[in-house]
């Protein structure tokens, strides 16, 4: 009797697959997501539905062009969770061209140019949130206040697509800054951190921005989960945010008025967001170890200079985008000493 | 029982066993078949040669094939018969490719060989007579990679062994037959571990067994006699792919890394499987070579799965036929473990000295629905290999065919365990990428060594046209005076002298005749030391050939 050998070993059916991680990451960015929406109004979900159906479309266009098949592709799911998170980065009231424009440019230019999955080497994600935000400033700022804001759903669609809020409402007049963007804005002043919080219960709460803290526990949460369930690397948000609180740790104690706290760095902005689902993007971090050690410090220190001194509230997206520039010197330097090796070589 | 103490290696993964299935009932002998194919390469090294012919009569024992040449092994008849053909069958290889086989029509009568007899007195004899009495018996390692014993038991004049360890782990899913053996057969393990520590001269012996096999360990134990207990230990081992890998086994028991690219011996250890250990048994005190072996055949295929005393050369199908397979269901019909092993092409394969395992496995639809995406980098292979590698560098240079990159990240410490490819969740069949890689690499520096060879040859031949020409011009010179001299007296002389000069000539074209002719057909002596001196080289470059990247 004769048989087609097809494999070479192992002969057992493989462990897993790049779609069920995918889907398994979805699932655990729901909670956070929810209290997004809870706290930020449809909006919110608006958004990632623009990125979803935009990053789909542009992969399936993509990979029709360049003639390869679509539907693996599609099914990894690698597509959806770049949409996905940078949906969750951005303001919840924007016009549709500002979340279909960063995803093109995530999925098409920053994906697909650079050879498509497991060649890009920066985070496609933070690439199209960093276009936005060097391109739309203004309308990367505009938070809505924690609490929906009082718009329905048919409110911020009709915004989306035609640009119009209902009479009587401005933009100017619903929108605000974050809280991370006032503290900054209150230090440059010269006003001291316990004042300027205390000065606006409206947005700060006792460990973070008011709403932030929890979006940014539920997303410890999914983390946590992801973590669990080993599909993300651990090393990567534990020195990332090991980092980030250790620095707010210490420059708090230095100067508790000109320093936030550092809980409330941990639970504000996109700190846990970046942590546990960004920055742990397995394409564009560091692959070794101790690699992700160093390379999830860095990102927490950089969040933490960009955030203290720099020019932007939020500093995850260029923390991210700098350390994958860095990622094949790390790796290079943080190879595992192979099985034998003599020390010291 | 002295507890043993144990450390964990790196990497690896728990795996479901699969083990209860095929030890249910006990190990049976499967019938000798009419034919018996012997593959004259059944283990590493050069393929015996054939001593006898097509008609002959066999007995069981008798040599077929002798080995060539230091690593190699000699092959024996498994039965008594008429040897029916010396010709290329399909044998069992990843390549499916033919090769010189001896086939055997069996007579039935299973006759042994007068010359087959026990050495009970093992003893008396010195290391290197005991190890050419192995060597004769033809007996390789039994545990899949089919190294030629003997060697193993030769640590060289700069080791000493401390440390014999036989390899009991068998940590593939499915596979029994070391099971079995150590259940039923633990007193033929212990003598032939004996045997083989007093070849070694080596001072402590232990036996590593996964704990997943408690039989097993309580049959060896209870097996150990009192005064056996000072040297021999049986260790149980955690249950984990590969415990039986030989450097992950030798860390779990004793604590030491054997460096990377060299051999256990270089900390004092060697190692065996158990298998092995009974072959030594049976032909030290039974006078009988290596014909049989036990085999696994299991599988979901197969509606009998269980363990058989297998002669080699008996055709696959046979045993399939043995086990009950449903060899229709059969999608993947693998020789060796899941992990490891590699699939056939054919059930008309024979079992040969190496084969541990027959698996059919049946339709996957998982393996069929999973196709191949690009690496993701998620680090889940370095995550789990053994060897402490980054499999995901390696396949990525292997792939771009940069094979001094692939060389730097340690190819050659890669044991091609599998567990990589497992866990990758792009389903990169990445160990096909390291064999490949590995197979380049060989075959260029057979290449380059054939090219250095013919540059010597050809630098060879310069001189020597150079040294001719330089000769020849000598020659004409001491002619011409000759002859300017000769043209100064009278004719008489000068024909003296022409007739001087053509016998000088003639003696010259003799002489050069007479060494030509020693020169080509060297003495089979002569024969044998050059090629010994060449595989030695081969062995040097196959065992250290990588030590000048490692300085990068
Ligand atoms: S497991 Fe597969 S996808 Fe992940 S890094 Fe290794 S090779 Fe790449
Ligand atoms: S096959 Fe090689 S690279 Fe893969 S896990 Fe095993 S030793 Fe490591």
């Amino acid at each position: 009797m004769r048989f087609e050998p097809r494999h070479s070993s192992p002969h057992l059916a493989p462990a897993g697959n790049v779609g069920r991680l995918m889907f398994a990451v979805v699932a655990a960015l729901v909670p956070g997501t929810a209290a997004a929406a809870w706290f930020f109004g449809p909006g919110v979900l608006v958004n990632m539905a623009w990125c979803a159906a935009t990053a789909l479309a542009a992969e399936a266009a993509v990979l029709g062009l360049r003639h390869r098949p679509v539907r693996p592709a599609l099914a990894d799911g690698s597509a959806l969770v770049t949409a996905l998170l940078l949906g969750l980065a951005l303001p919840p009231l924007v016009p549709w061209w500002l979340p279909v424009t960063g995803t093109a440019f995530a999925v098409i230019v920053a994906k697909h140019l650079y050879g498509g999955l497991g060649y890009n080497p920066f985070n496609p994600a933070m690439a199209g949130y960093a276009l936005l935000l060097v391109s739309f400033p203004r309308e990367m700022v505009a938070w809505l206040p924690p609490g929906d804001g009082g718009l329905d759903l048919a409110a911020v669609l009709h915004y989306s697509l035609a640009g119009t809020l209902p009479p009587g409402a401005t933009l100017d007049a619903l929108t605000q800054a974050t809280p991370l963007d006032t503290l900054r804005t209150q230090i440059g002043l010269g006003r001291p951190v316990a004042e300027a919080m205390a000065s606006r219960p409206d947005l700060f709460a006792r460990v973070g921005g008011v709403g932030w803290a929890w979006i940014n526990g539920l997303f410890l949460l999914g983390g946590l989960w992801l973590l669990w369930r080993r599909i993300a690397a651990w090393q990567i948000p534990a020195a990332m945010l090991g980092t980030l609180g250790l620095l707010a740790l210490g420059f708090w104690l230095l100067d508790p008025a000109r320093y936030a706290p550092p809980l409330f760095h941990l639970f504000s902005g996109a700190a846990m967001l970046g942590a546990f689902f960004i920055a742990t993007d397995p394409v564009t971090a560091s692959t070794t170890p101790r690699g992700r050690l160093v390379y999830g410090a860095g990102i927490g220190a950089l969040m933490y200079v960009i955030r203290t001194w720099g020019g932007y509230p939020d500093g995850v997206a260029f923390a991210v985008l700098l350390m994958n520039m860095a990622v094949p010197t790390i790796d290079h330097y943080t190879r595992p000493r192979v099985f034998g090796e003599e020390q010291g070589r | 029982m002295t507890a043993c103490r144990t450390w964990s290696f790196p990497g690896g993964l728990a795996l479901d066993g699969h083990k209860a299935v095929s030890t249910r009932e006990p190990v049976a002998a499967a019938p000798v078949p009419p034919l018996l194919v012997l593959p004259l390469q059944q283990h590493i090294g050069n393929p015996a040669v054939p001593v006898v012919e097509a008609g002959q009569r066999v007995a069981r024992g008798q040599v077929l094939a002798r080995a060539d040449e230091y690593v190699s092994a000699p092959v024996h008849a498994p039965s008594s018969g008429t040897v029916a053909a010396i010709e290329e069958r399909p044998v069992p290889h990843p390549s499916g490719l033919a090769a010189p086989c001896i086939v055997i029509e069996t007579d039935g009568e299973d006759r042994p060989h007068p010359d087959c007899r026990p050495l009970p007195d093992y003893e008396a004899l010195d290391p290197s007579a005991l190890r050419n009495v192995i060597r004769e018996a033809g007996i390789v390692g039994l545990g899949g990679a089919g190294f030629p014993t003997f060697i193993k038991l030769n640590p060289g004049p700069d080791h000493a062994v401390d440390t014999l360890i036989l390899n009991g782990a068998e940590c593939e899913p499915w596979i029994t037959c070391d099971d079995m053996l150590m259940r039923e057969r633990p007193r033929e393990i212990i003598e032939g571990l004996k045997i083989m520590r007093h070849a070694l001269r080596a001072r402590r012996c232990l036996i590593g067994v996964e704990d997943n096999k408690p039989e097993a360990l309580a049959a060896l134990e209870g097996a150990l006699e009192a005064d056996e207990r000072d040297i021999i230990r049986v260790c149980p081992v955690p249950t984990r792919y590969p415990a039986g890998g030989e450097k992950q086994l030798i860390l779990a028991l004793t604590g030491k890394a054997v460096p990377s690219q060299k051999l256990p011996v270089e900390v004092g250890i060697v190692c065996h499987n158990v298998g092995t250990a009974a072959a030594v048994y049976r032909a030290i005190h039974r006078g009988e070579p290596l014909v049989s072996r036990l085999v696994t055949v299991t599988g979901p295929a197969m509606e009998r799965p269980r363990n058989l005393e297998v002669r080699v050369g008996t055709p696959v199908s046979d045993l399939l036929a043995l086990a009950g397979a449903r060899t229709t269901d059969i999608t993947e019909l693998v020789m060796g473990g899941p992990m490891m092993g590699f699939e056939l092409a054919s059930d008309a394969v024979p079992v040969i000295k190496t084969t541990n395992c027959i698996l059919g496995l049946d339709h996957d639809p998982h393996r069929q629905a999973a196709p191949v995406r690009p690496c993701i980098r998620c680090g889940e292979c370095a995550r789990v290999c053994p060897a402490k590698l980054l499999p995901q560098e390696l396949y990525w240079f292997a792939r771009a065919r940069d094979m001094d990159k692939v060389q730097d990240f340690h190819l050659f410490d890669c044991i091609e365990c599998g567990c990589c490819a497992y866990v990758c969740p792009s389903h990169i069949p990445l160990v096909q990428y390291y064999r490949f890689a590995k197979t380049q690499i060989w075959a260029q520096e057979k290449e380059r060594r054939k090219a250095d060879l013919a540059r010597r040859r050809h630098e060879f031949r310069l001189q020597r046209l150079e040294r001719e020409k330089r000769e020849k011009e000598e020659r004409q010179r001491r002619k011409k005076e000759l002859l300017k001299k000769a043209r100064g007296g009278d004719e008489a002389a000068k024909q003296a002298a022409i007739q001087a000069a053509l016998e000088r000539v003639k003696a010259r074209r003799e002489q050069q005749h007479a060494r030509a002719r020693n020169v080509e057909p060297r003495t089979e002596a002569q024969r044998k030391a050059l090629a010994e001196a060449e595989e030695r080289r081969r062995r040097l470059a196959g065992d250290g050939g990588e030590s000048d990247d490692d300085a990068v």
